[in-house]
């Protein structure tokens, strides 16, 4: 019995909780970082730097959609809204009040935050399927508004004013798409690093523990509502961190585009082919379906844009029904395998 | 505001509402059979359309003619669903559930848009066309003959529900699926079941609401909202609930367009899913 015991503290030792990556993931790791940094003067054309803005953009989005739906489980299909809110405070104010979109930055921040708690208070008692739809129709509601509404140019959307005089101060750069990398660049680096201390916090665990076993958790004394609307919260602000930069970006907004239901649907399709709950799963998905589309665009001309969604829909039709854990999960489980060999 | 145009409205309002009914009832059979939401329920709506429109341009039948054909289509395409996609999603976590059905909405929109561009298509002068004055108030004929038909349907779903041996098989799997497979019913088939009647409505609710209204791709999307909120308000599982909810909300949405801005109309049925589903999570006619 004793042995026993001594074995299984050995065994539960000898599994970190979180273990250290091996040494050659780090190098890859540093690898990564350093071509990301070095990425904009390797491939010099626009569209590369494009395709990469997109692609730190919306592995941003997803990894915030991920918050919500990898840690504390609850799947929102209206996170649209935190996006659409952040580009148009920015914008609004700018175009409105000349205020500098770093301070509309904040502002979207609070409000995505303030819309959190509204929508998240009512709605995230609601379990699965029920929150789901719930988030679903207010997402549309939200746009239905937006293109309803006058005093920010209702259906035809807002456009953020030229302004050459500053580009840092005003966010804008007309001549070259690389200081829009290396900001976003910055900005998915934030917020992922935001998400990995989080994982690792106390309050990261106890949202584990709530999606894990929902009752379970409660029963332990988890503040379950709380943490969720906090979980919430989060996530809106890094979506309106996201949709300043979007909007600062193609400095046109379009409530048809900035509030659809497509962007809640891409962040979503991206953090479960990658994998939702991990902390790379986002980028990977990001990093699979942005450049698809968007040679699939230049490809086919006009239509691509629904060739795309068609691939989307089935690769992600296929994941779920083979691998509803993600694409990152392959390369885990090998890992896994590799280490419990040696 | 006239007394007629509030007639009117309830009339229409009715009318639509037995549509969505029908849209909603598939899609309640499905999630009380397996728990299990369909959120590709609205493409399956716009496939039945558009299946509508290509039989009538092609070869030149009526809707009211191609109606069993179109039903018959998409009961099949439900079976094939079932067992192609739906039958591995059933042991996946939740996640996986709604992110597959939902990849098969975009899919199946993307690849209407794909084949059949865009564009707004109708089916010009169909066998129903004309409209009825009864008293002060005009019923377009189609939206009637549309509305009976789909009573009708619901009135042929119910007694088969309730009355068959098949019918109470489907109902004691949606009860306690390990009972019913105890008791010698085969649940798989059962399934299959539940989506062959399920997406048969969706075909028959398609078929007919071509007669009156646009086909395009994105058709489906607003009428699987509202189907949510219909099978929400009446409850998952409850053909009787649907039937209700679907009126309600045809009503909520025709007098409150009337009564406020009709460009707000969605908003106050979105508003009344929220109200429902915050104070009675079970819907009016729940059975859980």
């Amino acid at each position: 019995m004793q042995g026993g015991t001594a074995s299984m503290l050995e065994a539960a030792k000898a599994e970190h909780l979180w273990p250290r990556p091996p040494r050659w993931a780090m190098a890859i790791g540093a690898a990564a970082a350093a071509l990301l940094l070095a990425y904009p003067f390797v491939f010099t054309s626009s569209f590369a730097h494009h395709t990469m803005i997109l692609i730190l953009l919306y592995a941003l989005m997803a990894q915030s959609w991920n918050v919500v739906a990898g840690f504390s489980g609850q799947i929102s299909l209206g996170h649209a809204i935190f996006f659409g809110l952040g580009a148009y405070s920015s914008t609004v104010l700018f175009a409105k009040y000349g205020v500098t979109p770093w301070a509309g930055l904040l502002v979207g921040v609070l409000l995505s935050a303030a819309a959190a708690v509204a929508i998240g208070v009512p709605t995230l008692r609601l379990r699965g399927h029920y929150f789901a739809i719930a988030t679903l129709l207010i997402g549309s509601s939200v746009q239905i508004v937006f293109q309803r509404w006058e005093w920010v140019g209702a259906a035809s959307g807002l456009y953020v004013p030229i302004e050459r005089t500053s580009p840092w101060l005003y966010l804008q750069f007309h001549r070259s798409k690389v200081p829009y990398y290396y900001l976003m660049l910055a900005a998915a680096a934030l917020g992922y690093l935001l998400v990995w201390k989080l994982r690792r916090s106390r309050f990261g665990f106890r949202l584990q523990a709530l999606r894990d076993d929902h009752d379970a958790a409660a029963s332990l004394g988890i503040a379950v509502a709380r943490h969720k609307v906090l979980t919430f919260m989060i996530s809106g602000a890094m979506m309106s961190v996201a949709g300043t930069f979007y909007g600062q970006y193609v400095l046109v907004l379009d409530p048809e585009r900035l509030f659809s239901a497509e962007i809640s649907i891409l962040v979503l399709l991206m953090t479960v082919l990658g994998g939702s709950g991990t902390l790379w799963g986002p980028a990977l998905g990001a990093a699979v379906l942005i450049p698809l589309s968007e040679y699939s665009r230049i490809w086919l001309g006009g239509t691509g844009r629904t060739v795309d969604l068609i691939i989307y829909g089935v690769l992600i039709v296929l994941v779920c029904m083979w691998r509803p854990s993600g694409l990152l999960s392959v390369f885990e489980e090998r890992i896994r395998r590799r280490r419990t060999v040696s | 505001m006239s007394r007629d145009l509030i007639l009117q409205a309830i009339i229409s309002g009715i009318l639509m509402g037995l549509i969505y009914a029908l849209v909603a009832v598939g899609l309640s059979l499905i999630f009380g059979l397996m728990e299990i939401v369909n959120f590709a329920h609205g493409e399956f709506l716009m496939l039945a359309m558009f299946a509508t429109f290509w039989l009538w341009a092609v070869f030149g039948l009526d809707p009211l003619i191609s109606l069993p054909l179109v039903a018959a289509m998409l009961a099949c395409g439900g079976i094939l669903v079932h067992f192609g996609i739906i039958r591995r999603l059933l042991s996946a976590p939740m996640l996986a559930q709604v992110c597959g059905t939902f990849g098969l909405a975009v899919a199946l929109r993307a690849g209407a848009q794909f084949l059949w561009t865009p564009d707004f298509r109708t089916i010009t002068s169909p066998m129903s066309a004309g409209r009825v004055e009864i008293g002060p108030v005009f019923i377009g004929q189609p939206q009637l003959v549309a509305g009976l038909i789909c009573l009708f349907a619901f009135a042929a779903l119910w007694a088969f529900i309730t009355r068959t041996d098949t019918g109470l098989a489907l109902q004691a799997t949606a009860q306690d699926r390990q009972a019913a497979a105890v008791m010698g019913i085969p649940t798989e088939r059962m399934w299959a079941l539940g989506w062959a009647i399920g997406l048969g409505c969706v075909g028959i609710a398609g078929c007919l609401l071509s007669t009156f209204y646009y086909i395009f791709p994105e058709v489906g999307v607003n009428f699987a909202l509202l189907a949510f909120v219909a099978v929400a308000l009446g409850g998952f599982g409850s053909i009787i609930g649907s039937l209700v909810a679907g009126v309600l909300i045809g009503l909520t949405e025709s007098l409150g367009g009337l009564l406020l801005d009709p460009s707000y109309k969605t908003l106050i049925v979105f508003g009344l899913y929220l109200g429902v589903v915050i104070v009675r999570p079970m819907g009016l006619f729940g059975r859980f």
